[in-house]
Formats: structure tokens, C-alpha cells, sequence
């Protein structure tokens, strides 16, 4: 019996359909948290990547773990800093969807 | 050779990140969408316990599956009626959206496709690092240290925090 191998390929395929989804959501939603969970999607399907070259090209290396770990604390940082914001936006709009802010300054 | 359990782990991985991902985009109650959020985390962090990178799955965990989502409900549950769909898409936006992202996606498949040699690389022995290796080389001032992206994520989370305190005070 065969037993197939696990590729490199096979692990950038499901992040790749992840990107596309987080561009599809990011592009067609117009709700501000709904774009803000399509860019997280999109940033962990970036992550996955790095962790994947690293693991299958440079198993003895851990710079693309360091470059996955950073951009988790990042994408933390904006994560929290926009829904503050798009929460400050509520309470003075009483909306979130992007169509109807159409106003800097209230 | 991989063992039959890692091989049957990959495809409910795979099949997790990929129905999940869809989902997340495509249903219309926001608070759903951040909950099938919260699986592809999980299915995210599988991927990284798999390739041998329990830290970074942890943190994973810890970080996304336990700060960002629960910030997310947070706010859905703050600024959202529950229970509410959204409302329909426009098909025109629709459309665009889903141009835009299949052929970004399949511009990057051809471009995969096209790397086969990387691509059919297969996985050679791991050199799973501990925690006082990641530490060292996280903190070391040599030519492959991470001490100055520290040292500037730290500065970039103390700039959030001040941001967040100013951006909710009470006006």
C-alpha cells in the first residue's frame, strides 16, 4: 500500500482559498467588523505561509516562525486599536456600516 | 512516509480551514461569522502543532482564539441587534468581489503551480526548537536576532495602548 507524502503544496493550497475568501469578504462587506474578520483571515493565511517555507525549506532555521509570531502581535495591536475605534464610531454615529459614514467629523 | 493518522489529520485540517473560510465570508449573521472565525484559528493553530511548531501554536491559541475573537464579540455584541442578518449583498459588489478574488487566487496557483520543484518538497526531520532556544534567539543581538523587531513591537504595543486609552476616554 502507498501511503502519500505530505507537500509543501499541500499545505499553501488551503491558505491560498483562505486569502481569496478574505479578499472576497474584504471587497463585498460593508459592515466594519465583517472587513475587519476578512483581514484577519487574510493575515493568518499569510502567517501559515511563513511557517510552511520554514518548516519544509529551512527546518533548521526559525526566522519565518519569529516573522509568524510578530505578525500575530501585530495583527493583535490593529485588531484592538480598530475595534476601539469603529466602537467610538457607534457611539457618535450609532452606525457601522461604511456606506452610511460617509462623515469625518460629526 | 507520513503515518496514516498525520495524513487523515491534514485533510480534516484542510477541509476545516477551507469550508470554515468560505463560511465566515458568506454568512450573513455577523456574530456567526466571527464564531467560524474562531475555527479556522483553531484549525490554523493544528497546522502549526502539525509542522512541529507547538510555541507558535500556543500563542496561536492564546492570542487569537483567546484575545482577538473575544474582542470581536465583544464589540459585535456592543454595536449589533442580535440576531439580525445583514443585508443582502448587491449583485453588481457581489460579482466584482468574487472576480477580484478568483483571479488573485488563481494568478498565485498558476504561480505555485509553476515553483513545483519547492512545492513537491517533502518533509525532512524536524529540529524542534524549545522554548529557552526561542527566548535566546528572540533576545540576541547577532546577525540573525529579533532584538530590535522586540524592542519596536514593544514600542508599537505601548503606542496601541496610550491610542486605545485616548481613543475611549469619556468625552
Amino acid at each position: 500500500m502507498t501511503v502519500m507524502n505530505l507537500t509543501l503544496l499541500m499545505y499553501l493550497v488551503p491558505s491560498l482559498v483562505m486569502f481569496g475568501c478574505g479578499v472576497y469578504g474584504f471587497l463585498t462587506r460593508k459592515n466594519m467588523i465583517a472587513i475587519m474578520i476578512s483581514l484577519e483571515l487574510m493575515l493568518n493565511s499569510i502567517d501559515i505561509n511563513f511557517v510552511a517555507f520554514n518548516r519544509y525549506l529551512f527546518p533548521e532555521q526559525m526566522d519565518g516562525m519569529m516573522f509568524s509570531l510578530f505578525a500575530i502581535a501585530i495583527a493583535a495591536a490593529e485588531t484592538a486599536l480598530a475595534l476601539a475605534i469603529i466602537i467610538n464610531v457607534f457611539r457618535i454615529a450609532k452606525k457601522v456600516d461604511i456606506n452610511e459614514l460617509t462623515k469625518l467629523k460629526f | 512516509m507520513e503515518s496514516i493518522g498525520n495524513i487523515i489529520l491534514y485533510f480534516v485540517i484542510a477541509l476545516a480551514i477551507i469550508v470554515f473560510s468560505v463560511l465566515t465570508v458568506t454568512t450573513r449573521k455577523i456574530l456567526r461569522s466571527a464564531t467560524y472565525l474562531l475555527f479556522v484559528l483553531f484549525a490554523t493553530a493544528l497546522v502549526y502543532f502539525q509542522l512541529d511548531y507547538p510555541f507558535l501554536g500556543a500563542v496561536q491559541i492564546a492570542v487569537y482564539a483567546g484575545g482577538i475573537v473575544v474582542l470581536f464579540v465583544f464589540s459585535i455584541l456592543l454595536t449589533h441587534e442580535p440576531g439580525k442578518d445583514a443585508d443582502a449583498l448587491e449583485s453588481k459588489r457581489r460579482l466584482l468581489g468574487i472576480i477580484a478574488a478568483v483571479l488573485g487566487v488563481a494568478t498565485s496557483g498558476y504561480a505555485l503551480l509553476s515553483y513545483a520543484r519547492f512545492c513537491g518538497k517533502q518533509l525532512t526531520e524536524a529540529h524542534s526548537f524549545t522554548v529557552e532556544e526561542i527566548g535566546k534567539f528572540l533576545l540576541s543581538t547577532d546577525k540573525f536576532g529579533y532584538l530590535l523587531p522586540f524592542e519596536a513591537i514593544s514600542v508599537l504595543l505601548l503606542a496601541c495602548i496610550i491610542g486605545g486609552v485616548v481613543i475611549a476616554r469619556r468625552r
